[in-house]
């Protein structure tokens, strides 16, 4: 690991005025440590945040996640658990509950992707080294992505928090390098790959992310996250779907279907949503809906197992959400 | 033959003066090497701290690269914390930290300052072992014995967090903790054990 300095920043406007290029926030550290250890990540300076930003303040509009509250605590806050409970459910579907403890709720929106390329340094990776290639896209792409994809970059968002948040349109507080605060919608925060996929995401640069908001919203009656994987614990997602239902006298009145494991973002099943709204919660227009949502995707070679097991969670997942 | 031992025997006097003038000024190379050598590699940082480990405390210069696992292991002599993966991927490294289980390899100790540790050995008081370690021990809940120190932690964490009310609770609230001698039921048994 490439020495560094450390710092403990007491606010965040201290923690904007250290920021550079080559300084990194430090918060739960579960994925920062483990890319410095591999060399992925170099940062010459270290700035603890895990003071800033800790509490959960319920709000008029919603709900207000402060960026350094741990992952556990999102599942054991009695709001959330009562109006936000699809939150809890995907934060208890991801990682270990070590890593639940330590983790934090701005740093898990930050997480790099955990294609196999991306670890490897021996081998071509674009979003680690920009302009070498991508290995994945002819290469073992069987956890890659099926769909937004491009040539450059086939590696797909780890997160099942952000596939909870995406759901329910939350927003990202972020406070830039100006000391000016601002506010992103969940769906406009992590990006495409493009022909630039070593972004991940539109965090303008050295800003911090102080909060998540999630607005009021009427998902907690029926509500699903399913997760699909290699174990049944403790493992990345092959495919992860979380639904959520509004339900008035048996008819749809608003649909949200977001899923993990399929892009490079957290990804909204926007026309499977819309098909959905006006109609009855019958198992036919469940179907109909993982149908729209599977054939919009365009899987790689060793990765089309995903779509039939992406439209059947799907299906799964939204009736799941009547018996939530 | 000869002419090889005149061309070896010039080459030997060449170096031993190339040697000669570069010993009478070696405070100049000295410093070329260093200048070199920090701009390669750069120098490692270091921090005085104090970490509270199983209500002891310890004071120490640690790199900041240092991880709690390593400084327990390679420092304080608490070879009780196992590594394994070193990458957040095993849990072998299971500790408590304000009494919440995390693991050591992916936790520095220039973060730790004001956090009280405890580890595999301030589990037992004395000579008593912790109910947890009688229960391992009674279920099998062990064989080569190399997880066993992540394990108990993470499984008195499970405990106080009340995720015992099932056989299927348990195993998700313990998947962080791998076996590869697959010790699991016994392990599961004697979670069991301890949470009634």
């Amino acid at each position: 690991m490439r020495p560094f300095d450390f710092t403990k920043v007491t606010t965040v406007k201290d923690g904007i005025t250290k920021k550079n290029d080559v300084s990194q926030f430090i918060a739960g550290g579960t994925n920062l440590l483990d890319l410095m250890k591999k060399n992925i990540a170099q940062p010459e300076t270290l700035l603890d945040i895990t003071g800033l930003s800790t509490t959960i303040k319920t709000q008029k509009t919603g709900i207000q996640i402060g960026a350094m509250v741990r992952n556990s605590a999102l599942t054991l806050d009695k709001e959330i658990l009562a109006n936000y409970p699809l939150v809890a459910k995907a934060v208890l579907a991801g990682a270990s509950p070590q890593i639940r403890n330590m983790a934090s709720t701005g740093g898990n929106l930050l997480q790099r992707t955990r294609c196999v390329y991306f670890y490897d340094t021996e081998l071509p990776c674009n979003k680690r080294n920009s302009g070498s290639g991508c290995s994945a896209l002819n290469g073992n792409n069987r956890m890659s992505a099926i769909v937004g994809w491009s040539e450059d970059c086939v590696a797909v968002h780890p997160s099942d928090l952000c596939v909870a948040l995406t759901a329910l349109d939350a927003t990202v507080r972020v406070t830039d390098k100006n000391q000016t605060e601002t506010v992103i919608p969940f769906k406009d925060f992590h990006r495409l790959p493009g022909t630039t996929p070593d972004k991940d995401n539109n965090l303008p640069s050295n800003a911090i992310i102080t909060a998540i908001e999630i607005p009021v919203n009427p998902f907690n009656k029926h509500y699903a996250y399913l997760k699909l994987r290699d174990r049944d614990s403790y493992a990345f997602a092959l495919v992860s779907v979380a639904a959520a239902l509004n339900i008035e006298n048996n008819r749809i009145v608003d649909a949200r279907i977001a899923s993990g494991g399929v892009a490079h973002k957290p990804w909204r099943w926007l026309d499977a949503e819309n098909f959905l709204k006006g109609k009855e919660a019958t198992t036919a227009n469940f179907q109909e809906a993982a149908r729209i949502a599977a054939e919009q995707t365009k899987p790689l070679e060793h990765n089309a197992f995903k779509v039939p097991m992406l439209k059947g969670a799907i299906e799964v997942a939204l009736q799941n959400c009547l018996t939530a | 033959m000869e002419k090889d031992y005149t061309l070896s025997r010039r080459f030997f006097l060449k170096a031993s003066g190339a040697l000669m003038a570069l010993a009478a000024i070696p405070s100049t190379v000295k410093a070329y090497y260093h200048e070199v050598k920090d701009f390669l590699i750069p120098p490692k940082q270091t921090l005085p701290q104090t970490l509270t480990i199983n209500k002891k405390a310890y004071k120490l210069t640690a790199d900041t690269r240092a991880t709690l696992l390593d400084v327990l292991r390679e420092e304080l002599n608490l070879t009780g914390t196992k590594k394994g993966c070193d990458h957040g991927q095993c849990g072998a490294c299971t500790v408590h930290v304000d009494g919440q289980r995390v693991l050591s390899c992916l936790t520095l100790t220039a973060m730790l300052p004001g956090k009280k540790v405890t580890t595999i050995e301030g589990l037992a008081e004395g000579e008593k072992l912790h109910p947890m370690q009688e229960a391992f021990i009674e279920c099998d809940g062990f064989q080569c014995g190399y997880c066993t120190p992540g394990q108990i932690m993470s499984a008195v964490a499970c405990v106080n967090e009340g995720h015992t009310n099932s056989v299927t609770e348990i195993k998700e609230f313990m998947s962080g903790n791998l076996c590869r001698c697959g010790a699991y039921n016994g392990i599961v048994e004697a979670i069991q054990k301890v949470a009634k």
